[in-house]
């Protein structure tokens, strides 16, 4: 029965730009399970989901579906084979109802004339899911949850006997997500396969029948869930030694005299009563799982979302109405986790990018002092190599590292006291990783009060001299890099996560 | 393609409105003798030099992500308000305070704009309507005369030999460029409109910035509408339609991005006077008028191909 795979990946490689995302990987989905595909951050889970969804082509190795190669293998051709796939972002049309969502692409028709029987196809297809919702709901009004049933619908209405789900639970409450899994074990037991991509491991153990792990684009083991825990899923996510990056030296300021303290902080965005201090010279650390609300928590310090309650006192003194300008006047900036959307403006150059937060500070009576400012420039492009080395070079057509090195630089250009650092190395190449690592062991040496918010726990544990672990849009653990190691960490946070998720 | 460093591609992108008004130019001189002679130069400037300013003004507006679909309706509005003062208070005062008027407008704009939260595009249109209505209302439907030598002297008149009108022009787009190219206003203006959320985030209070360029336009359209009605002594609420559609083609048309973030005032000008070419020689050749929009339309589809075939390179 259980002879033939339902979906067999031989060796699939992925590689965009020449960097190899996903290498090697050999797994068997089988009929009639429900398969979890975990890793860390960057570990090419959801590549693999798209994968055998068509989405992205493999760069090598080849899948075979109910024991027949895929020769050609794209969105069309998968869903012809019964394989659909449930973005992360929900792929509806948000104007239209449940029923013309569910029956996209499928319309009964005759001569481009719909007949409409949409509203009977759906109910027999409710019938046999369990999901109730009305037809004629235009999708836009629904909650994520209902929106996500549509998705499932669909891929029953397509016949889909293989099902991908991309971080399905990430938007859904306690509730909902046990709706889902319901769900879940019912198309199972009709036979049919679903391969379950999460980052929330106590979803995953909940439901899953057997779990994949990679790492680093590797595959690390396929195992029944039953025998898993926690802690052994999180020890095979990690792996044993990495780390081929040495970190700068770190002298912690023996007693930092704190300059940046927040407390109680809540927002409409996502923080939700976070408290933390910073003191001079310290390099503090910042990290969570995916939406445990790091960013949210920095924006609300600087002002870039509106907090609504909460208070944030620099070098001692309570600072109210926070804005980025006025913060960036006292001393206390923040450079944005995506530099391309929110950190760099690409249609301008290296230079006016780096001044733009300081434009009063090089004109006068509005005009520009082109020469100063050049020469600003330059020093930052030196101080931080970056590549090509030219004020007016175009930005757009940067590395990764070299774009962020430019937005590290437009921040830390007037010597700001404190700087909130929003992943300051990801998606960079070593050799920029490093100098952005030397340059934050640099500043704090030099006085200044670092906040490093990172998703890497190895960044945080190697460069900071005190760490904070956020969930739920609150500190929740304070840890010394020192004495903790990478597991620790990651099992924590899986533990508030799945606390503040039962609970809720 | 490149040669020596030299790349076509990027060359033909940069400057295919100039490139087009030379052929054109060069053209319409072997045509017809009585093109290339500096009294019918001279007129192209003049009579294009309404349109020009409003042009130059509207390229801040794109450049910082908006559209400004009421310059018209400020037109108007000026025309009618000079016109009406210049009758019942004084000529002088009357051309002084439309642009002022246009300013306001302008800001207002911007206002609603920051105030609703609505794509400028929108926010304009209603606007336009509501700016247009007042002018007819004030002006009873009427046309207004006004035949003052001390009114109509800033349409008409001419120093050291060339139309006010033009100088006036060259003055305007000259201290565009410098806003925008050496002021950290102009900074700002590029910064919004290449990316909103970094301007944002990098402490631009982006809602001042692109109300400023609501009045800067606004502005410009009162400029405008003073030469003009002072040109034909006439304050109308009907004057200035369409032409919100002209500046914005001529800002487009002269390489200026529609998503913003990217362009320039003298691009703009060379996009007006393209388009000023084109009618001139339909006039100077006696060519069938009846043509005059086809041949329009296939001018701007030639710039349009050469920048597009620029880009993709």
């Amino acid at each position: 029965m259980d002879s033939e795979p339902a979906l067999r990946a031989n060796g699939i490689g992925v590689a965009f730009a020449g960097v190899w995302v996903l290498r090697d990987v050999s797994v068997d989905i089988l009929p009639g399970e429900i398969h979890g595909l975990i890793g860390e951050n960057g570990a090419g889970k959801s590549t693999l989901g798209k994968v055998f969804g068509g989405y992205y082509a493999a760069s090598a190795g080849t899948l075979d579906v109910f024991g027949e190669r895929a020769s050609t293998w794209n969105p069309l051709t998968a869903l012809s084979q019964g394989v659909a796939i449930m973005h992360q972002e929900l792929q509806l049309v948000p104007a239209l109802t449940v029923a013309e969502n569910v029956f996209l692409g499928l319309e009964d028709q005759r001569w481009g004339v719909l007949r409409r029987t949409e509203a009977e196809r759906l109910s027999a297809l409710m019938e046999a899911s369990g999901f109730q919702l009305d037809p004629n709901a235009i999708v836009s009004r629904l909650p994520i949850a209902d929106q996500q049933k549509i998705e499932i619908l669909r891929a029953l209405a397509r016949e889909a006997r293989i099902i991908v789900m991309d971080e399905p639970t990430s938007s859904l409450s306690r509730d909902e997500v046990s709706q889902l899994h319901r769900a879940m074990r019912k198309l199972r037991d009709e036979g049919r396969s679903i391969i379950y991509v999460s980052h929330f491991l106590h979803d995953i153990l909940e439901v899953s029948d057997r779990i994949t792990v990679l790492r680093d684009g590797l595959h690390v083991k396929t195992a029944p869930a039953a025998g898993e825990t926690r802690s052994s899923l999180v020890a095979a996510m990690l792996g044993g030694g990495k780390s081929e990056t040495p970190f700068p030296p770190r002298a912690r300021p023996a007693t930092p005299e704190p300059i940046l303290e927040v407390e109680d902080l809540q927002s409409e965005q996502g923080a939700n009563g976070a408290s933390l201090s910073v003191g001079r010279g310290e390099i503090v650390g910042l990290t969570g799982l995916v939406g445990s609300g790091r960013s949210e928590i920095a924006r609300a310090i600087v002002g870039a979302d509106p907090a609504t309650g909460g208070e944030v006192r620099l070098k001692g003194e309570v600072y109210r109405k926070r804005s980025i300008r006025r913060s960036a006047a006292l001393g206390m900036v923040m450079s944005p986790e995506d530099r391309r959307k929110q950190g760099l403006i690409l249609t301008m150059r290296v230079s006016p990018n780096m001044t733009l937060p300081h434009l009063g500070r090089f004109a006068h009576l509005g005009v520009m002092r082109r020469r100063t400012e050049r020469t600003r420039a330059l020093s930052l492009i030196e101080h931080f190599r970056v590549r090509p080395a030219d004020p007016n070079g175009n930005v757009a057509t940067f590395s990764g590292g070299n774009q962020q090195k430019v937005l590290i630089g437009k921040w830390l250009m007037e010597n700001p006291d404190i700087v909130i650092l929003d992943e300051p190395s990801r998606g960079v190449d070593v050799g920029a990783r490093e100098r952005i690592h030397f340059a934050i062991a640099e500043l704090a040496a030099g006085g200044t009060g670092v906040l490093l918010i990172s998703s890497e726990i190895e960044e945080v544990l190697g460069l900071a001299h005190r760490a904070y672990l956020a969930d739920g849009g609150r500190i929740v653990e304070e840890v010394i890099p020192e004495e903790s190691s990478e597991a620790d960490l990651l099992d924590l946070l899986f533990q508030h996560q799945s606390r503040r998720r039962g609970a809720a | 393609m490149i040669i020596k460093g030299f790349h076509i591609g990027r060359f033909l992108q940069t400057y295919a409105v100039l490139i087009m008004i030379v052929f054109l130019v060069i053209a319409l001189s072997m045509l017809s003798e009585n093109f290339l002679t500096p009294r019918n130069l001279l007129n192209i400037l003049n009579q294009n030099a309404p349109l020009a300013i409003m042009a130059s003004a509207m390229t801040l507006v794109i450049i910082a992500g908006g559209f400004d679909l009421s310059v018209a309706a400020i037109f108007s509005m000026g025309s009618v308000m000079s016109a009406w003062i210049a009758i019942n208070v004084d000529p002088y005062v009357g051309l002084f305070v439309a642009p002022f008027i246009g300013l306001i407008l302008g800001t207002m704009n911007g206002v609603v704009i920051n105030a609703l939260r609505v794509h400028s595009f929108l926010a304009t249109i209603a606007t336009s309507l509501i700016f247009k209505g007042v002018a007819i209302v004030i002006s009873d439907g009427r046309l207004i005369s006004v035949r003052l030598d001390t009114f109509t002297w800033l349409g008409r008149d001419k120093a050291g030999g060339v139309f006010i009108a033009v100088w006036i022009m060259a003055v305007f787009a000259m201290i565009l460029t410098f806003t925008l190219t050496r002021t950290a206003f102009g900074r700002r203006v590029f910064a919004v409109g290449g990316n909103e959320e970094a301007a944002v985030l990098s402490g631009i209070r982006t809602d001042r910035v692109k109300t400023a360029t609501f009045a800067i336009a606004g502005f410009a359209a009162g400029l405008a509408s003073i030469i003009a009605t002072s040109r034909v002594a006439l304050g109308q609420a009907a004057a200035g339609q369409g032409m919100e559609l002209q500046a914005i083609a001529a800002v487009i048309l002269g390489g200026t991005s529609i998503y913003g973030g990217a362009g320039a005032v003298w691009r703009s000008l060379g996009g007006v006077f393209l388009l000023a070419l084109i009618s001139n020689g339909f006039n100077i050749l006696n060519a069938d008028p009846f043509y005059r929009d086809l041949t329009t339309g296939l001018v701007i589809l030639a710039a349009i191909g050469i920048s597009a075939g620029g880009k993709r390179r």
